[in-house]
């Protein structure tokens, strides 16, 4: 997903220069006004708040074993059934996902503030700029899992390997959207203006490029924010994610593997969540991009 | 064209080198001694020491790192610390099975992704448009090893029409192969034909308004010709892109794929190398993975500069 963003400059309107400039007011208002883009923040807010609430709506040691009530099928006791342990499946799902969200989270907030600095430091600087982009090529070429593998197979597993080794692999296709968005726009009259009255570097960047670039960082956060909740699932099912003794959606999955001719049920609910979490991440970077760049929804 | 070439060597170096120097880079700067961490409690100081200086440890990393460039450039890689026997025997045993793999998913992907996207875009609006779309929203957000998991159920646990695991090579007969092969390259494809979908589509569309294309029209051409010859090659411009980067996408997602399916291939051996610190087999499995996405990617270049010449000349 996130490698066809598109960052020509042709995505341009007309050299309007206050089609850059979106206020947080507007934009919400045309989400609020987008259907798709309304469901996937309500499907969001869903899958957040049963995680935030987790301990108050499926009270109790997700991890606790209980032999005497294997394989339950899904039912009114329990609505997810229960394991090859007889752990209730709505607790591991509902208490899987805080990990799952806050990887994705955290991932998202230190692979963006990376790509923003760094891309803005390549927009301005060429020198910089070959170099960077030389290490971006490398890193985008190289496929991100097998690289996050390694690292944390080297590391050891545990949260912060796969945060930090998911991290490192992200900022590279979001530093490519942000130099891009900056190569765009310091080509602008306003930032030539600012410059000839003499504002500084670091004032110009923050003041003028970043309102401008807010928008493209907006929707590729969400799609980086998908591959990383993939990225960690991925990771922790194979077993070189969070470690055993965490929980999360690709950690539930990794011995479900082995009972699914017994009981489906522990396969398809931890995919189930992790994939509507993907699915509205995915239709609420799509839409944000509709509204943000009109040029490219019109084709759609 | 040479000169183009030539451009495009230059520009896959760092593709194969930030991936290895950062492999590099992590194996020696990770806390622990590999060589003390590779031989297990049990070894004595001495048996460290020798292993120490066998791999290099015992000299400064920058020494290390133009000692590990030249294992490289020579085509040395060391021997495997666990099967004992040189890296460069033991990686095409698992490498044809991933590229293998890679490649029948990538033509799985691209059938369902030119066609669905075709179909989508002349049917533009209609309820089969909409199918479409939706199903590619759906399969863009679909985890391959979920996805794996599915497939399973339906195809090996209840239908019993292929085994849950393992592997056949080509050489067993093609309908032995493709019973194994086919639900992993299912799995592994799945989420790219869906993307390759969307992209078909909508470049499809943008296509089909071109003034050339009504020309085309108005002269009276068959629509299987205006559509097969003249929208098609456009069309398939950045279908091919995203080909490209589709392949390099599933020789990372094979990594999951082999495991559940028990595919004797290259992500799978790099997943185990890792669990038993056997270093050099490690990077020679990311050096293999960096060279085949390399030479693909020059191929998908010759593909768009055969396919468009006004890249040749740039």
């Amino acid at each position: 997903m996130t490698l066809t963003q598109a960052t020509s400059p042709d995505r341009l309107p007309g050299g309007d220069e206050e089609a850059f400039v979106t206020t947080n007011k507007t934009v919400w208002q045309r989400l609020l006004a987008n259907p798709t883009a309304m469901a996937s923040i309500v499907m969001l807010a869903i899958l957040t708040l049963s995680a935030v609430l987790a301990p108050l709506l499926a009270p109790g040691n997700p991890l606790r074993v209980s032999p005497a009530d294997r394989f339950i099928p899904p039912g009114a006791e329990h609505f997810f059934g229960t394991d090859n342990l007889g752990r209730d499946m709505f607790k591991m799902v509902l208490h899987g996902g805080r990990t799952s969200l806050f990887v994705g989270l955290v991932v998202t907030a230190i692979s963006m503030s990376i790509a923003v600095v760094l891309g803005a430091i390549s927009g301005f600087y060429r020198q910089v700029d070959v170099v960077l982009m030389r290490l971006v090529d490398g890193l985008m070429a190289f496929p991100g899992i097998v690289l996050a593998t390694a690292a944390a197979g080297i590391m050891g597993p545990s949260m912060t390997t796969v945060i930090t080794s998911l991290s490192i692999v992200l900022i590279a296709p979001s530093l490519r959207v942000v130099r891009g968005q900056v190569l765009v726009i310091r080509e602008l009259q306003m930032i030539e203006a600012a410059r000839a009255v003499g504002v500084p570097t670091l004032r110009l960047f923050t003041r003028y490029i970043l309102p401008a670039v807010s928008s493209p960082i907006l929707v590729q956060a969400s799609f980086i924010f998908s591959a990383a909740v993939l990225g960690e699932a991925g990771l922790s099912f194979i077993g070189v994610g969070i470690g055993p003794k965490e929980l999360s959606w690709g950690n539930a999955l990794t011995e479900a593997r082995n009972y699914i001719a017994q009981a489906p049920w522990i396969v398809l609910f931890p995919g189930l969540a992790l994939m509507l979490t993907i699915l509205a991440l995915n239709l609420l970077g799509d839409s944000l991009r509709d509204i943000l760049d009109p040029r490219l929804a019109r084709r759609r | 064209m040479l000169r183009y070439l030539g451009k495009r060597f230059l520009l896959i170096l760092p593709t194969i080198f930030v991936p290895l120097i950062l492999v590099f880079l992590l194996l020696r700067l990770s806390p622990g001694d590999p060589a003390g961490m590779m031989l297990g409690d049990q070894a004595t100081a001495e048996q460290i020491a020798a292993l120490r200086t066998q791999l290099g440890l015992d000299q400064p990393i920058f020494v290390q790192f133009l000692l590990w460039l030249k294992g490289i450039v020579t085509l040395d890689l060391g021997n495997s610390i666990f099967f004992r026997e040189p890296v460069m025997q033991i990686i095409p045993r698992y490498a044809g099975v991933t590229i293998l793999l890679t490649l029948v998913a990538l033509t799985l992907a691209v059938l369902i992704g030119v066609s669905m996207g075709l179909i989508s875009a002349m049917n533009r609006n209609k309820p089969i448009d909409r199918g479409v779309v939706t199903t590619a929203v759906l399969g863009i957000s679909l985890p391959e090893f979920w996805f794996a998991l599915l497939l399973i159920f339906l195809f090996a646990v209840t239908l019993r029409w292929f085994p849950v695991a393992g592997y056949n090579p080509p050489s067993a007969g093609i309908v032995a192969f493709a019973a194994t092969i086919f639900m992993p390259a299912m799995a592994l494809g799945v989420r790219q034909s869906a993307l390759m979908t969307r992209m078909m589509r909508s470049s499809m569309l943008d296509v089909l308004n071109e003034p050339y294309i009504t020309t085309a029209r108005a002269q009276g051409l068959p629509e299987s010709t205006v559509i097969g010859r003249y929208a098609m090659r456009t069309a398939a411009m950045p279908v091919i892109t995203v080909a490209g980067l589709s392949a390099g996408y599933m020789l990372g997602g094979a990594v999951t794929i082999e495991i559940i399916f028990a595919l004797p291939g290259l992500g799978r051996m790099l997943v185990e190398a890792v669990g038993r610190r056997d270093y050099p087999l490690v990077e020679g499995g990311v050096l293999t993975i960096s060279l085949v996405l390399a030479v693909l990617n020059l191929a998908i270049d010759l593909i768009y500069a055969i396919l468009d010449p006004r890249i040749r000349y740039q």
